[in-house]
């Protein structure tokens, strides 16, 4: 409670932080209370005919409708829950992965901790999207294949860089002096050194799950995105594949492509000034 | 030196195994998905897993020669440069790949290189000018550019590209200028290319300028910075000869840890584009089920980017001497 009192002070003094912080809780408000936002049901089924397909903004729908005659806006209103739910529980489960890899890697050390970094530097080098891009071809599209295929593959960067932050905390003093007076290992992983990663953690989690929603809307663009749910990379994809750009229909792209940034902004900016009071830098 | 080229290759070797596994092990290939049908005779079905191998043990056959399996046949055919028929051309993906691969790498190569010409002086320039509204501007332009998704940047600049200054829509050649001379074939070209290299440098060029400018004020945080000041050296003589050498260290490893983002840049910037490269193959197989295609774009894509981060840790070592001795 103490960390994040401190915390808030500090997050209050940047408006860089700030700022994110507003941009996320306006993202998650959206998300919640959709229902109740949305002017319209975005699952229940519209006649369209040729008047409603792409028709521009109006009073009736005020971002226009895409190209089965739905309302763009209760579709943008939703879209924030899958973005904002894959973000997450992707970088949950990689932060969890990343950060018992890293510790253990110190922990047991030797063979076994270097074998452990190793594979890390393997799966490091592979480029993410296409690595996502063919275990979800395979899978199959579902919001849990794509959040299995982004923390399967995405923990690699947040193990590293535990491993180096434990690596230069265990020479320190204070870790020193523990194990003189004989501290068992276990002691310290919990006492000394969990409570000095943790922030660190929390810094690389803003940043895992903004390039979590990256990765989900990208999916979702390439025709990968979970079919059942509404999400802006969906929105794109069926903009880009049916004719909204000849047909000139801005109104189907910009919100969706607008949502996305928002929300990744908000983590961006998060995940810098959490860096920047965590780590600062002297320059 | 040679520890180094020795991991190479064994990364190279595990991306090869789990190219195998990944599409042996998961469902999804129709191939094996159509062997099910109800309606096959028995011997169709059996017809169909002998053409495609699949009647073999995956990893080791014991009976007879242990070598004849679905591994070790994969692992020849790849030696020979056989990735298989594309379902969706009906050709080999060999092929395929080759003749898209050098239009990726000239769309790759001449975005990366505006992306480090300028971010690398706008590096700079936010790194001399510290503290003023333009290092806030350099700043807010790189979380920015950061958080954009990169097919919606190419959505949008498409949108514009085409509407007001006419350039065009898609793909790398007006249709029926194949018999015009050179000249107006290369006009041409440059002009396809315009909208596709203008969306990678956006999203390259914020990563870039922020490291650079980071990089730079560390070093001019330097003791012999301060020594070469007090030589009464200008300001302009610190930074060309003291600084920016060291500055630019950094950069050569992002341009190698950028290379994984500018895969996944080359294939959402291709599919909206409709450049014909390795990018753009990827998103045809997947709407297409091609999955040969799709194994064989993946193996290309990390193969490519394990050689060039080999590529700049020799780079880095002949550069740095600092990293030789250790």
């Amino acid at each position: 409670m103490r960390t994040l009192c401190i915390f808030w002070l500090s997050l209050r003094r940047t408006p860089l932080g700030l700022a994110g912080l507003v941009l996320l809780l306006l993202a998650v408000m959206m998300a919640l209370f959709a229902p109740w936002l949305a002017p319209y049901d975005p699952d229940a089924p519209v006649r369209a005919t040729i008047a409603t397909i792409y028709a521009p903004p109006s009073m009736e729908h005020l971002l226009g409708t895409d190209d089965g005659g739905k309302d763009v806006l209760s579709q943008f209103i939703y879209g924030a829950r899958v973005s904002l739910f894959v973000g997450f529980v992707a970088s949950a489960i990689t932060v969890f992965i990343g950060g018992a890899v890293g510790v253990m890697a110190w922990f047991y050390g030797g063979r076994l901790g270097s074998a452990l970094m190793r594979i890390t530097d393997l799966f490091l080098v592979i480029p993410d999207l296409p690595l996502y891009v063919v275990l979800v071809a395979l899978l199959g599209p579902s919001i849990w294949n794509v959040i299995l295929a982004i923390a399967l593959f995405g923990w690699t960067s947040t193990a590293r860089l535990v491993y180096a932050q434990v690596l230069s905390l265990k020479e320190r003093q204070f870790v020193l002096r523990a194990r003189a007076i004989g501290a068992s290992r276990p002691y310290i992983v919990r006492r000394h050194i969990v409570p000095l990663v943790l922030p660190i953690i929390l810094a690389q989690n803003a940043l895992v799950i903004s390039l979590a929603i990256l990765a989900e809307s990208g999916l979702a663009f390439l025709g990968l995105g979970d079919p059942t749910l509404i999400s802006w990379g969906t929105m794109l994809n069926f903009a880009f594949g049916r004719g909204a750009i000849s047909v000139g229909a801005w109104w189907a792209i910009l919100p969706p492509g607008i949502g996305i940034v928002w929300v990744v902004l908000a983590w961006t900016l998060l995940g810098f000034v959490i860096e920047e009071i965590v780590n600062p830098r002297l320059a | 030196m040679l520890r180094r080229m020795l991991w190479a290759v064994v990364t190279v070797v595990f991306v090869v195994v789990l190219n195998f596994f990944l599409f042996r092990v998961l469902p999804g290939d129709p191939a094996k998905a159509g062997i099910r049908d109800p309606r096959l005779t028995r011997e169709a079905q059996q017809a169909i897993l002998e053409r495609f191998g699949l009647d073999k043990p995956l990893f080791l056959n014991f009976s007879g020669n242990p070598f004849d399996s679905q591994f070790f046949r994969y692992i020849g055919n790849l030696l020979r440069g056989d990735l298989g028929i594309s379902y969706n051309f009906n050709r080999p993906v060999f092929d395929l790949l080759g003749e898209r691969l050098w239009n990726t790498i000239l769309l790759v190569f001449v975005g990366e290189l505006l992306a480090i010409t300028f971010g690398i002086l706008l590096g700079v320039l936010a790194a001399w000018q510290r503290g003023t509204s333009l290092d806030l501007g350099t700043l807010l332009f790189g979380l920015f550019t950061w958080s954009l998704p990169t097919f919606f940047l190419a959505m949008v600049l498409l949108i514009l590209g085409s509407t007001y200054f006419g350039l065009p829509v898609g793909g790398m050649q007006t249709p029926g200028l194949s018999r015009a001379d050179s000249w107006t074939q290369l006009g041409d070209l440059a002009r396809h290319m315009v909208l596709p290299t203008l969306t990678f440098t956006i999203i390259l060029l914020g990563e870039f300028m922020l490291i650079m400018r980071s990089s730079l004020l560390d070093v001019l945080g330097e003791d012999y910075v301060l020594t070469a000041r007090a030589k009464g050296l200008s300001e302009s003589q610190v930074l060309r000869w003291h600084a920016m050498p060291n500055a630019m260290l950094p950069m050569i490893t992002l341009i190698a840890l950028t290379l994984g983002f500018t895969v996944s840049g080359s294939i959402l910037i291709e599919s909206v584009f409709s450049w014909p490269g390795l990018g753009s193959a990827v998103f045809e197989a997947i709407s297409r089920r091609d999955y040969p295609m799709l194994q064989g774009a993946f193996l290309l894509f990390t193969v490519a980017v394990v050689l060039a981060n080999l590529c700049a840790d020799l780079l880095y070592s002949a550069l740095d001497p600092r990293v030789r001795q250790v």
